[in-house]
């Protein structure tokens, strides 16, 4: 659990590229026109057994409202060294938040899952509005969220 | 200082100010229209009841929310697609839209944020410390201006622009001040500056693992007010571990979805409690009425933005550029300037000009910011000062005496006055000889006794040049011509003659209102607002020196009335009784506010020789409001100079005139007005008895006779006229 996580914070610091068991992985998330202003999104891993790994991005830079983010924020107590270097802007409606991480190949195929929380200003919460395991064969299928989140790959 | 921090802050801030409160304003009104579509509440519902009912129309429900204006919105995602709604407490029914108002949300990311983010934040924040500046700020000048605190809503006057600022920022000042402190919070609590983050309950030790408990039987729920309710989430379907999370007015708790227990709680923490105390006070959000009263407040915003803008350019007008300006430290001449209008500044240019062409390196301040350690090579010191009212410092002058006194020692290089004034008022350069008074008392060298320049002198002038010249070795020509007041020309509409058999020839002459345009009016400037006892100065035909009257006329007249009597050898009173009607003169407005009958109900005890009347009979037309006055009028022969004996009658018979007693100088037994006085002396002491202001006007000996008898018919009540005067109740217009 501890190797795992040192290495997870390693492939997402990307300035350590070139790492020999990893792979630059792509996630594009695109969100509906649900109507509402900038969504916030945590994309994090848990492992087989439901705990929470790391956090892989945070988009959206106000700690204040991470407690919207609520599986997320449960799992981390929202401490900001779990996303330390790895935050960026909020997500408008209709847009696409497209990121390129270097992650462990041990992190597929080994009953990992890739979740992420959405919250807007003055809607509902949407923890775990995507769940999706970390899968070799998953690569480049689309899956949709349930609330925001028209669809979610990874490749 | 304080003028300076309202100012700056003002014209710098104008438009993001403006642009808040103009999109607050918008915004106000959404609490209000939430609040009257909101479907009515069920008197007495528990939350229980509510979620039940809502579970029953909305299977896969996932939240229920209560805005603070009462809509009950709810959130549930079934058959793969999320759905939400806004519902009908009683039925749990959809009754509309629950996706966020556009307009709202545009409005709101521009009142917030300028759709700049962060940035945009932070711009809105300075404009929001701005406003609050300017609104501290603008109390405290409110409060100088009217003479205390307490004296809040006293009347102001003055130009259009400066009253309607002041009328309107007595209460916007308030709701203002309100609006910009809780941003300022609000933007705090948003950068995480302020410990108000949310009280998060424990995690429970274990759950039942049940599911399936039926809502409208869970006692966490049963003991909720639907009033209380912020939100309640629901468990995810299927996941016998998760819990219903529940957000109340009160705090946070987690409950049980196999027992409808509370497991876990968390009290709002009082900074919490603040700040959505604030969040209320700033939204209208859960206030709506306040929230409305706030947002007419933040309309004033432009308004007040205008007219003190207007403020600015008038105040600046008068004062000239200063080229060549040297710096403090460097200057050898500091020449130190107390003006109220602007002129003074004007004769300190023309002085600095003629210094710098002998070679001096000269510095030009405003007397306020006096402070001799600035200038380490001042080889002299001239203080150029005028006088406000009677003997006050003017504006740029403030609080000088009070830095000279706290000097320690009195600056080395030597000091000239010269005093600016007009020697028909009592006061005539008062502040500069008290300047010049508490200099020696500190032991300041002198390099020239005080003089003093006659409204606005050239001749005055350049005579004290020379005299300064020859104090420091220089030949020092100053010719200075006064900028000339901007003059409108005057028509002639009817005049009525007297006096002639008593060679005095007098006359009442009264000229048509000319045009003013809307920025004159705006700025006070021109013949927009007077009212008798204002002066006109007029500028007869070959002379620059314009001689002033008082006037006999307010504007809602409609006319600009004068008396005048002709002054063997007087230029301007020649010209003057010349004048037939169609003819016209050059003339420009003065305002006396010294010389003002007021507001109040108090009697009015007007005295009054030869043309002193003028105003006098001004007061009286204008007196609509019945005040009781007592006009006290001192003649020649009432055959010849009764003047307005017609008009006096119809006032008295219409009440605006009680009581009438006049005095006749020719004849065998010569009677003046003082002895009018004092024959009705028990009169005159019930009046004063009773609040009255006495008003004076007409020749100086004339003056001195009435403040003497008014000196023996006080004198048995304990008083004197230099206590009424003091008081403001004894005031004079003497020629």
């Amino acid at each position: 659990m501890k190797s795992l996580l040192a290495t997870l914070a390693l492939t997402t610091a990307l300035t350590l590229p070139g790492l020999a068991a990893a792979r630059p992985v792509t996630m594009t998330t695109t969100l509906t026109q649900y109507g509402g202003d900038g969504a916030y999104l945590a994309l994090y891993v848990t492992d087989a057994a439901g705990a929470y790994v790391g956090s892989l991005w945070m988009a959206g830079e106000k700690s204040k409202y991470y407690e919207h983010l609520s599986d997320w924020y449960r799992a981390t107590g929202g401490d900001p060294a779990e996303i330390n270097g790895i935050t960026g802007a909020s997500v408008g409606a209709g847009r696409t938040l497209e990121i390129t991480l270097d992650l462990a190949d041990a992190l597929f195929d080994a009953g990992y899952t890739l979740h992420i929380d959405a919250a807007v200003e003055e809607m509902r919460d949407s923890p775990n509005e995507i769940a999706v395991p970390l899968t070799a064969a998953g690569a480049g299928t689309a899956v949709p969220g349930r609330r925001y989140i028209a669809s979610f790959t990874y490749e | 200082m304080i003028r300076a921090l309202h100012r700056w802050p003002g014209l710098v801030a104008l438009i993001f100010v403006t642009v808040l409160a103009l999109s607050g304003a918008s915004l106000s009104v959404f609490p209000a229209a939430e609040r009257l579509a909101a479907p009515r509440h069920v008197a007495g519902q528990n939350l229980a009841d509510l979620a039940a009912r809502v579970v029953a129309t909305h299977p896969g429900l996932e939240e229920i929310r209560r805005s603070p204006s009462g809509t009950i919105t709810a959130w549930w995602f079934e058959g793969g697609t999320p759905g939400s709604a806004v519902i009908d407490p009683a039925t749990g029914l959809d009754v509309g839209s629950a996706d966020p108002n556009p307009v709202e949300r545009w409005l709101t990311n521009l009142h917030r944020s300028l759709f700049l983010d962060d940035a945009g934040r932070l711009a809105m924040a300075a404009g929001a410390a701005a406003m609050l500046v300017l609104a501290l700020s603008g109390a405290a000048l409110i409060a100088r201006r009217t003479g205390g605190w307490r004296r809040w809503f006293a009347p102001v006057r003055g130009p259009v622009a400066g009253r309607l600022h002041v009328e309107i920022a007595r209460v916007a000042v308030f709701g203002l001040a309100l609006s910009a402190a809780t941003a300022l919070w609000m933007t705090a609590s948003t950068f995480d500056l302020l410990p108000d983050g949310a009280q998060h309950p424990a995690d429970p030790a274990a759950v039942s693992g049940q599911m399936q408990f039926p809502v409208d039987r869970m006692a966490a729920l049963q003991d909720v007010p639907v009033e209380s309710l912020r939100k309640l989430s629901f468990p995810y379907e299927g996941d016998a571990r998760d819990m219903f999370t529940l957000s109340t007015d009160m705090g946070t708790g987690l409950i049980d979805q196999g027992t409808g227990e509370m497991l876990s709680w968390a009290d709002l923490s009082p900074w919490q409690q603040v700040s959505e105390t604030i969040y209320i006070l700033h939204t209208g959000q859960g206030a709506a009425v306040l929230g409305l009263i706030l947002g007419l407040i933040a309309l004033t915003v432009p308004v007040m933005g205008a007219t003190g803008a207007l403020i600015w350019v008038a105040g600046r007008r008068g004062r000239p550029r200063l080229r060549d300006n040297a710096s403090a430290g460097r200057a050898q001449t500091v020449i130190l300037v107390g003006s109220e209008g602007g002129s003074t500044w004007g004769f300190a240019a023309t002085l600095a000009q003629a210094l710098r062409g002998a070679g001096q390196a000269v510095h030009i301040a405003p007397m306020a910011a006096f402070d001799p350690a600035r200038h380490p090579r001042a080889e002299r010191f001239l203080i150029l000062a005028a006088t406000y009212g009677e003997g006050d410092a003017p504006a740029s002058a403030r609080g000088f005496l009070d830095r000279l006194a706290r000097l320690a020692t009195p600056p080395n290089a030597p000091l000239a006055v010269l005093g600016f004034g007009d020697r028909s008022f009592p006061a005539f350069c008062a502040f500069a000889a008290e300047v010049e008074a508490a200099a020696r008392a500190k032991g300041w060298a002198t390099l020239l006794p005080m003089d003093m320049v006659d409204r606005q002198s050239p001749q005055d002038f350049a005579r004290w040049g020379r005299a300064l010249g020859d104090a420091f070795g220089l030949t020092l020509e100053l010719d200075h011509q006064p900028a000339r007041p901007v003059a409108d020309s005057l028509t002639l509409i009817s005049r009525c003659d007297y006096g002639e058999a008593v060679q005095a020839p007098t006359t009442i002459l009264r000229f048509a209102l000319p045009e003013v345009s809307l920025w004159a009016r705006l700025t006070g400037r021109g013949f927009t607002r007077f009212q008798a006892g204002d002066l006109i100065g007029i500028l007869p035909e070959g002379s620059a020196v314009p001689r002033f009257y008082s006037l006999a006329s307010g504007n809602r007249d409609g006319f600009v009335e004068i008396v005048v009597k002709k002054h063997p050898g007087g230029l301007c009173s020649g010209q003057l009784l010349a004048l037939e009607p169609g003819d016209s003169v050059r003339a420009f407005l003065r305002r006396n506010a010294g010389f003002h009958a007021g507001q109040g109900r108090a009697p009015l005890i007007l005295i009054g020789a030869g043309t002193g009347i003028g105003p006098l009979a001004g007061i009286i037309r204008a007196n609509a409001r019945r005040r009781p006055v007592q006009l006290f009028f001192g003649m020649r022969h009432p055959d010849s100079d009764f003047l307005y004996r017609d008009d006096l009658a119809v006032w008295q018979a219409a009440r605006r005139l009680s009581r009438l007693s006049t005095a006749v100088s020719r004849g065998a037994r010569p009677h003046y007005v003082q002895d009018a006085l004092r024959a009705e002396a028990a009169q005159v002491a019930e009046a004063i008895r009773q609040g009255a202001k006495v008003m004076v006007c007409g020749g100086r000996d004339m003056a001195q006779g009435v403040a003497q008898a008014m000196q023996d018919i006080l004198a048995p009540m304990g008083m004197t006229p230099a206590m009424l005067k003091a008081g403001g109740r004894y005031v004079e217009d003497v020629y």
